[in-house]
């Protein structure tokens, strides 16, 4: 508990010293709204073969890149949206989005920091992102994605030293074939499912990285994602491949500006471990939620998956607290033999949010371990929900689950829902779900404010307690920027 | 009665015992003493038969053979008996059920008739009432709710039912209070005699002034570091394990 | 092949051949619901996995059956010898027998009922307590989205029907006997159960479907409780039916306030289960237990989907549902828990718990919770696998073999649920099946 209440207080005087966002709000606005006026170079809206072959050809893409992207649209064609997630949304016109819009090059663009547009440095400064001296000193490289184009890498240098490729998507096309022809679709075919189809059509950029063999990656990774642009579409594509005995962690942020039109996200990222390899993905995602009336808001729905070789291990890590609707479930499919899956999850959910998430863990080789820890906290008027399957194949000999998954809820006005799928075809398995739902307890709240501590720090502190676990597994400075998170979207949320 | 030559063991891959040699005649009380984490407990699991403790080297006789070679259930049946630490609890199983299935098991072993509910009844009153147990205690579940002195009491009862050659106590005393310590050292003071043997594995001298021992053996880290008779326990009580471990090195040479 | 809606033709030819008999009863409100159970049955048809209620249960082999059903009681070579062997040695007891689906007269014993209380058939009761019929009958069951709710519907001819008056305690339980004999040709039948409980009443019912051993038959029970303020039922529900024989049944519970509902389910027999229990709470302060066994081998199949409906607040439940598998057998659990808006105070816990003993067995167990109020403690948890190594060290440590600690500790997982079962007098039968399920080489008893 100490370490509870050591760790809000510090998040408690970050708080205060950063801006006086906090004394305002009783319900708490966006903190991130606002919207940077770029020149965009776009594409008409609309979805054909066509449209397809623009965009490749705008990235000057490869023969067989096009097709590839070609085969996922046709595929998609005679794909339904799904309809099993429990949520709800105004349904969404493919034809009405831009797929494609990219940032105004100088020149041939940035060569250093000095010549990305200051205009967005400026976006990133005012979203706390330190992009040059802080990260530079914290020895994280960034490879910032704003819209749909890479306009800035770093540190590249130091890890091409480690042998280390970290580049986005476009370049690793260009640079990397054959290292993107064996890998991309090998965890998330094309036709795996709508959004991921959708996405393997017509996706603009993303990060890529390979960690060779033997290599332990020497600084985490983080990309920062953001939305911008009236109506386009993000479809990041994701790639890390940590060859035999190699170690990667890398970071994902989001935040994006305040809109009023529904925005469509609809990435996907594939983790691919070899043999003795581990990789460990932790994201916090904070895209605007729409606003009280549930208007506006981002479409998140993601198609995250990993292959554990034998002996592998991945890792997912996530605190979610923004978008309007999340359809997410990041997974790991166990097919080597000692493999391990992990799953480390925090959604919360206010206002009209819904977010129907969780994970799959597919155990397909022997004495293979996977850990499933699910935090849900719903406020307001949302609906939170934890949906995950465990399946244990017949060959997979003394495979081990536990899957632990906790709901909050703040108010009699929202949903916590808890949908676990456990299938076993092996006798020498050892599968175990729990899950509890509770609310956060008045004597706890009197307790705290009997102390000094005003009920929403109280809330905010209990909260973050019910969280730790989940805490524990981010980075340091993550853990910080998740836990800061987690107040100040629980501002307004008590009573 | 039992012979422990050069005996080697780990768990997960980690040695925890490091050529343990003891030997043990019929009619003797030996007590084991040693500070957290020796092997204490892994010696009293490796004799019972626990097949997470692998035995990497080394040998254990046990009247002529070789103990190692044998099943849990045959080690029972052969007359070892392991008090357990930490009973398991196993809802749904009486203890009436579970203790005249093992005893049965033991006399066919013997070659001895299958005993019947009545007499096994009246046996096990008998022995209750030695430990100052309730009856009723006899259709629980084992060990299922007991509090952890219950649970000692019951590892004593199935002792006494059981009438074992080769007893060995892990830590029976460990939570015990005063009381419930005497009844279970009367308990074994009673089951003793020519025949059969005690090995009681404990971390406090306490235990030793109701069972009185033959030998005392300090483990360390996986050996036996100093024997001696029951006035060992004082010193230890008074010195501790670290005097008596610098002791054991320098006379071996090694400090 | 076929479409499942193909397979409803023969359901369609009977109900039309059934209506034609019927006559003046036409205008029987009853009626009314058999030709919407008719016709909400032709347009769902047979459900296939596609369907996520039915993912992981297929029912074609049931669908593609032909089953003759029988309008009219006959002993169908059932006899006393055939009603004792299915009884509860010492247990005293208000029997009724029901030969594929019909009431047997000849083979029951319903003397001695005390006043206040009510043990008919439910066809009797048609025309004995219309006002009861009329108010309760199909109006907790849903057939909207349960194809066999509606087919039981289509076909209610017969069951058990009980009223317990108010503050009445029945001191002897009331078993309902539910045979099915096909030695010629494979019969379906359709028994519609009704208890009704009046504010305080008190009682023990068993429903207990059986059949004769490897005979093919369909057994498609629906049974409504109405439990008024107070009242407490405890249901015990005994499906022991041949390995040939298919059986999907729907119990639906609605709990007024401070009413108690404990029900008891045992599947031990069929090819193919499909249990659908619910129970809703139309009161406050209502409690309510379920639990549940099956012991499966061979090829057989068993799907149990409950429904914890809390509407009301300041409620219990608590629900537990224990497998054991062997062989090929698969057990499907999917327990839903609902908490309503504005249904505070609700403490609800759920388990379900299952040993396979077999690589080639399978579960699938899907544990949902759906909570829509704040100040509310649920819990719910899962388990598949194998039975815990440090017990069965612990029995070998005492002397016994392995094999037979294995044995001891499955008997005993699997029978404390025989043990939650408050009469005792059907321990011993019990126990007998769960032993033979397990393939025990002797009989294990606690």
């Amino acid at each position: 508990m100490s370490s509870v209440v050591e760790d809000t207080k510090r998040v408690e005087n970050e708080r205060h010293d950063s801006d006086a966002i906090i004394d305002s709000h009783v319900a708490q606005e966006y903190k991130y709204g606002f919207y940077t006026e770029i020149e965009a170079d776009s594409l008409p809206p609309g979805l054909n073969e066509e449209i397809i072959r623009a965009l490749s050809a705008k990235k000057n893409e490869p023969e067989w890149m096009t097709e590839w992207r070609l085969k996922a649209f046709r595929h998609w064609q005679n794909m339904e949206e799904p309809r099993w997630p429990n949520v709800t949304y105004e349904p969404v016109d493919y034809q009405a989005i831009t797929y494609y819009s990219a940032p105004k090059k100088k020149g041939e663009g940035p060569q250093s920091l000095d010549d990305v547009d200051p205009e967005l440095i400026r976006t990133f400064e005012k979203l706390g992102i330190p992009l040059e001296e802080q990260k530079m000193l914290a020895g994280v490289a960034v490879d910032a994605v704003f819209d749909s184009v890479s306009v800035a890498t770093t540190f590249k240098e130091e890890l091409k030293k480690a042998g280390v490729i970290f580049c986005s998507m476009s370049e690793a096309i260009q640079e990397h074939p054959e290292l993107v022809k064996k890998y991309l679709g090998s965890v998330v075919p094309q036709t795996d499912n709508f959004f991921a189809a959708l996405n393997s059509a017509v996706f603009s950029d993303g990060s890529f990285c390979y960690v060779p063999k033997g290599v332990r990656c020497p600084m985490e990774l983080s990309t920062y994602f953001r939305i911008n642009a009236m109506n386009t579409g993000q479809f990041e594509r994701t790639l890390i491949v940590a060859d035999e005995g190699a170690y990667v962690s890398y970071l994902e942020g989001c935040t994006a500006p305040m809109r009023d039109e529904n925005q469509l996200h609809a990435a996907v990222v594939e983790l691919v471990a070899l043999d003795n390899a581990e990789i460990k993905y932790s994201t916090v995602q904070n895209w605007y939620p729409g606003d009280e009336q549930g208007k506006g808001g981002i479409y998140n729905f993601v198609t995250k998956r990993g292959r554990a070789e034998t002996n592998a291990k991945i890792s997912w890590t996530q605190v979610e607290t923004g978008s309007a609707i999340t359809w997410k479930y990041p997974s790991v499919i166990l097919k080597g033999d000692n493999s391990i899956g992990e799953f480390y999850s925090v959604a919360l959910t206010k206002m009209r949010q819904q977010a129907d998430t969780g994970t799959k863990m597919i155990h397909l080789g022997k004495n293979t371990r996977s850990t499933i820890i699910s935090k849900g906290i719903s406020a307001g008027y949302s609906n939170n929900s934890y949906r995950g399957l465990v399946k244990v194949m017949k060959g997979a000999a003394n495979a081990r689950n536990y899957t632990q998954c906790d709901s909050m809820l703040m108010g009699d006005k929202c949903g916590a829902h808890t949908f676990p799928y456990i299938e076993v075809k092996n006798s020498t398995a050892k599968v175990e779900h729990e899950a509890t739902t509770s609310k956060v307890a008045e004597d706890q709240i009197f307790y705290l404010m009997q102390r000094g501590l005003s009920e929403e720090d109280a809330v905010s502190m209990i909260v973050n307690g019910f969280c730790k676990e989940v805490f524990r597994q981010l980075p340091m400075e993550f853990a910080v920027e998740a836990q800061k998170l987690l107040s100040i979207s629980l501002e307004g949320s008590v009573g | 009665m039992l012979e422990i030559k050069n005996l080697h063991a780990s768990v997960e891959g980690k040695e925890i015992l490091k050529g343990v040699n003891l030997k043990m005649n019929a009619g003797e009380i030996h007590a084991i003493m040693g500070p957290n984490g020796s092997g204490k407990s892994t010696l009293a699991q490796v004799l019972a038969g626990h097949e997470a403790y692998e035995v990497t080297e080394g040998e254990v006789l046990y009247n002529g053979m070789n103990l190692l070679d044998l099943d849990p259930e045959e080690r029972a049946r052969e007359g070892v008996f392991l008090a357990f630490q930490y009973p398991v609890e196993i809802p749904g199983v009486s203890n009436a059920y579970f203790l005249r299935s093992a005893l049965n098991e033991v006399r066919k072993h013997h070659g001895l008739e299958v005993i019947d509910a009545a007499d096994f009844l009246r046996l096990a009153k008998d022995k209750m009432k030695m430990l100052d147990m309730d009856k009723s205690m006899l259709n629980r579940s084992v060990n299922e709710g007991f509090s952890g002195g219950e649970k000692k009491r019951n590892e004593i009862f199935q002792m006494a039912m059981l009438n074992p050659k080769l007893a060995v106590l892990d830590e029976t005393d460990s939570g015990l209070d005063i009381d419930a310590l005497k009844i279970v050292a009367n308990g074994v003071n009673t089951l003793r005699s020519a025949d059969n043997a005690f090995l009681v594995i404990t971390h406090y001298q306490r235990l030793l002034n109701y069972i009185v021992p033959d030998f005392v053996h300090v483990l360390v880290d996986g050996r036996i570091v100093k024997s001696g008779g029951k006035e060992l326990a004082l010193q230890l009580e008074e010195a501790g394990y670290d005097e008596v471990k610098m002791e054991a090195l320098q006379a071996a040479g090694i400090a | 092949m076929k479409t499942t809606t193909e397979f409803n033709q023969m359901y369609l030819s009977d109900f039309k051949r059934v209506e034609s008999s019927l006559n003046g009863a036409k205008d029987h409100p009853v009626h009314a619901l058999r030709q919407a159970g008719i016709t909400r049955f032709n347009e769902l048809g047979f459900p296939t996995t596609r369907h996520e209620e039915w993912k992981y249960t297929n029912i074609l082999p049931l669908a593609k059956t032909t089953f003759k059903a029988s309008f009219r009681y006959d002993a169908a070579g059932v006899t006393p010898e055939t009603v004792t062997h299915f009884s509860f040695e010492g247990l005293d007891c208000i029997q009724l027998v029901f030969v594929n689906g019909h009431f047997s007269a000849e083979l029951s014993h319903t003397t001695d009922l005390p006043e206040g209380v009510t043990v008919l058939s439910l066809a009797e009761a048609f025309n004995s307590h219309p006002d009861l019929i009329q108010a309760h009958l199909g109006k907790y069951a849903v057939a909207d989205e349960n194809p066999f709710v509606a087919l039981n519907n289509a076909f209610i001819q017969d069951g058990a029907f009980l009223h317990v008056a108010k503050n009445i305690v029945l001191e002897k339980p009331v078993h309902f006997l539910y045979l099915s004999s096909a030695p010629d040709e494979p019969v379906r039948s359709h028994p519609r159960n009704l208890f009704i409980l009046d504010t305080g009443a008190q009682v023990n019912v068993i429903e207990h479907y059986t059949g004769i051993e490897n005979q093919t038959y369909f057994t498609n029970p629906v049974t409504e409780v109405v439990l008024a303020a107070n009242a407490e039922i405890h249901l015990i529900r005994l499906q022991d039916e041949s390995k040939n024989a298919y059986h999907v049944s729907a119990t639906q519970v609605v709990q007024q306030r401070d009413s108690r509902f404990y029900a008891n389910s045992f599947d031990f027999g069929a090819k193919i289960v499909r249990n659908d229990p619910g129970m809703r709470a139309d009161g406050e302060g209502t409690h309510s237990e379920l639990n549940g066994l099956y012991v499966l081998n061979g090829d057989q199949h068993c799907d149990n989907h409950t429904v914890i409906d809390h509407a009301m607040p300041n409620a219990t439940s608590h629900e537990i549902y224990k497998g054991v598998l062997s062989d090929n057998a698969r057990a499907v659990f999917n327990g839903k828990i609902f908490v309503r808006q504005d249904a505070q105070k609700i403490d609800s816990v759920q388990e379900n718990n299952n040993i396979l003993l077999s690589d080639s067995a399978e579960v699938d167990t899907k544990p949902q919770l759906e909570i829509f109020a704040d100040d509310v403690k649920c819990t719910h948890g899962a388990t598949i696998g194998k039975l815990d190594d440090e017990p069965i060290f612990y029995l070998q440590a005492r002397g016994i073999d392995r094999e037979k600690a294995k044995t001891i500790l499955t008997h005993a997982f699997a029978y404390q649920v025989i043990d939650f079962v408050q009469i005792e007098e059907m321990h011993p039968y019990l126990n007998k099946l769960l032993s033979a399920q397990l393939n025990e080489a002797i009989e294990v008893v606690l």
